[in-house]
């Protein structure tokens, strides 16, 4: 348990870095870490080796390490971007909600009934902070890649509640989610890509023809 | 075992079109499912009920109620797709007829599903599925109404997950077994934790309720339905809403076996109530008739909402509903989009005088513009009494008030615009923006025949159809 408190710690930590950082390389970057922190979780959870466990471990740390931002940084490098300059939500403010929102999350857990085996985890804290941290960067940010980031994160949250409900569910069902979120964010890059060169920017503010 | 193939034939038939060499002959592949689809669905539906073949998958009474309705609708688009593909035969056409056909096969895994995990897999592939199919027309727009789509729909794919984690905690918490099978859950009932079931319902109501339309979370169908071609947009408002609403159906259940159902129908009024709202009052205010339909399909999913928050008479009329409600979309977006391809443009600004340059599409949208705004005796006017009449005999006078006040504004806000497109002298521009395009029967029949569908929905309901939304509603309520 305490080795995973420690991962989902670093996980939240992570979250405040993200939120904080101005340049999108870094903040890809913290996309990638976190999602490979994510990815070592399951193994750090289940005492006896499974193939089918391994196998998710490994497949979600190399998409969401490695594939997911490799792709972000070629849509970056095209649209030679390198900073979201003018956010909705400034950086340091940002950063404030966010930790107000973390602390927000964990006397909210402390409400819900949780089951005992759960009491000292920080899991359902975690994923709070985390869906809470990738809504503020879908709102605050107003570059693509920054928003895709932030819905990186939202997801890496709605996994870490998944883990509560590891042992129950069938990892037919993990892998089948796992697959939806990695060809979803597949998409969103593609799209990102085809928006850069449609509007030669990827200011998400440029695009308002479409209103009432 | 036989209700696989309703999953398996469209998702073969879009393999082989991935596979297909030639551009010019691909569409064909859509109307040869369709057809296999709906003989499929109808045969099935004839057959009588059997046991679901699997916990997690079956043609069950809910999905009998309603898949044949999008069966129909899948139909009248394809056989639309074929001359609307070839008019655009300069554009490859793989992408958009295999993803037209995965969409297919996928919203039938969608209905059919009994798990809540396989659901949400099915539930978010099909919005995958048709990203590509919004932006078929390449241009900016286009790509920003995807973009719009994505990240609003991505959203609420996200939280509907979430809720989905969290109903599976509300049964382990309970001393369950994590069992996510509808089946399952509903017999837990009150076992289910109830402060966990609340926040699943809330986090799967944003969810699903953001496929599905209801306002506020309805902001990326305008954009969607105004840049998609017309079929795709018939497919979203008929098909797409519907995989969103049986879900909401499914969990609901859940949520009123465990004790908190008056919560739930509390909650289906009230965002059904506004949706009706939100969409009245757009619509007296848009001047694009692309865009008006997206309103008037957020219209029509607060009114499904409102009539499932009603008990068993109002969820009869909401299956009921469905059905009118797909075969009415279908016909309005399918002749709006050979209105559109002759006009040359969608705004009340650029548009005119259609009813000259386009005669029989624009009697077909005029009609179409009578059903959806529920004259008799089109179907929707009946089931929209039902639905009235159950607010009533359930003592909601108010929101029968509400939902009566809006549906006239909307028929006001909905023939303001039909009829300044139609009447009047037709702009220059109109014939010259597309030399090409010809009212053939092609593209005249697949709408007319939703239309007539919808009125014999209205005139003689099949007795068959009537027994199946029995059915679907007694699956729903009757476990205590």
């Amino acid at each position: 348990m305490d080795g995973l408190n420690l991962l989902v710690g670093l996980a939240m930590g992570l979250n405040l870095v993200a939120l904080g950082s101005s340049r999108l390389p870094s903040l890809i970057q913290v996309a990638a870490v976190q999602g490979v922190v994510l990815g070592v979780m399951p193994l750090v959870m289940e005492p006896d080796f499974r193939w089918m466990a391994v196998l998710i471990a490994v497949a979600t740390m190399a998409m969401k390490g490695l594939v997911i931002p490799a792709l972000l940084r070629r849509a970056m490098r095209t649209a030679n971007i390198d900073r979201d300059l003018n956010p909705l939500i400034g950086f340091v403010p940002s950063l404030l909600v966010g930790a107000a929102g973390m602390i927000a999350a964990v006397l909210l857990t402390r409400q819900l009934p949780l089951l005992p085996e759960h009491q000292e985890s920080l899991l359902a804290p975690g994923a709070l902070a985390s869906v809470f941290t990738g809504l503020l960067l879908l709102v605050g940010r107003s570059k693509a890649i920054s928003q895709v980031c932030g819905y990186l994160i939202l997801e890496n949250g709605i996994y870490l509640f998944g883990l509560l409900l590891i042992h129950s569910t069938p990892l037919l069902v993990e892998g089948g989610i796992l697959l939806d979120l990695t060809v979803a964010v597949f998409v969103i890059g593609i799209i990102v890509d085809r928006i850069q060169r449609a509007f030669d920017s990827l200011d998400t503010r440029k695009l308002t023809v479409l209103r009432e | 075992m036989k209700e696989l193939l309703l999953i398996l034939v469209p998702l073969g038939a879009a393999a082989g079109a991935a596979l297909w060499p030639d551009n010019r002959s691909r569409p064909w592949f859509l109307p040869a499912a369709g057809l296999a689809h709906v003989l499929l669905a109808f045969g099935l539906l004839a057959g009588g009920a059997e046991a679901p073949f699997h916990p997690w998958l079956g043609y069950d009474a809910l999905a009998r109620a309603v898949l044949p309705a999008v069966s129909l609708l899948f139909l009248a688009c394809a056989a639309y797709g074929v001359p609307y593909l070839r008019l655009r035969a300069e554009r490859p056409n793989r992408v958009f007829v295999a993803g037209l056909l995965a969409a297919l096969g996928l919203m039938s895994a969608a209905h059919m599903a009994r798990h809540l995990g396989l659901l949400w897999i099915a539930a978010e592939a099909v919005t995958l599925c048709s990203v590509p199919l919004l932006h078929f027309n390449n241009t900016p727009r286009a790509y920003e109404a995807t973009w719009k789509y994505l990240l609003v729909g991505g959203t609420g794919i996200a939280l509907s997950l979430l809720g989905s984690f969290c109903l599976g905690y509300a049964s382990l918490h309970g001393g369950g077994a994590g069992d996510l099978t509808f089946a399952a859950l509903m017999a837990q009932g009150a076992g289910l934790s109830r402060p966990w079931v609340l926040i699943a319902w809330v986090l799967l109501l944003a969810g699903y309720g953001t496929k599905m339309g209801l306002a506020p979370m309805h902001t990326w169908k305008p954009d969607a339905y105004g840049e998609a071609p017309g079929i795709v947009g018939a497919m979203l408002a008929g098909g797409v809403t519907t995989v969103a609403f049986i879900a909401l159906l499914r969990v609901r259940a859940v949520v009123s076996a465990a004790g908190a159902g008056p919560v739930a129908d509390r909650t289906l009024l009230a965002i059904g109530l506004f949706s009706v709202l939100v969409a009245a009052l757009f619509l007296l205010s848009t001047r694009d008739f692309k865009r008006m339909l997206a309103y008037s399909s957020v219209e029509h999913m607060g009114i499904l909402s409102l009539g499932a928050a009603l008990g068993g008479a109002g969820l009869w009329a909401a299956f009921f509903h469905v059905w009118n409600n797909s075969m009415t979309k279908g016909a309005l977006f399918l002749s709006a989009g050979n209105i559109r391809r002759a006009a040359g443009g969608r705004t009340l600004d650029e548009v005119s005088g259609m009813a000259a340059v386009t005669p029989r599409s624009a009697a077909l949208f005029m009609a179409g513009l009578l059903a959806v705004t529920a004259c008799p005796p089109f179907g929707p006017f009946f089931s929209e009494l039902l639905i009235l009449k159950s607010a009533f005999t359930t003592g909601q006078p108010g929101a029968a008030g509400v939902l009566l006040a809006c549906l006239l504004l909307a028929f006001c806000g909905l023939t303001r615009v039909v009829f300044a497109i139609l009447n009047g002298r037709p702009r220059r521009g109109a014939r010259q923006a597309d030399s090409r395009f010809r009212e053939t029967l092609a593209v005249i029949v697949p709408p007319a025949v939703l239309l007539l569908l919808a009125l014999g929905l209205g005139l003689a309901t099949p007795q068959f159809l009537r027994e199946s939304w029995t059915a679907a509603v007694s699956q729903l309520v009757s476990t205590p």
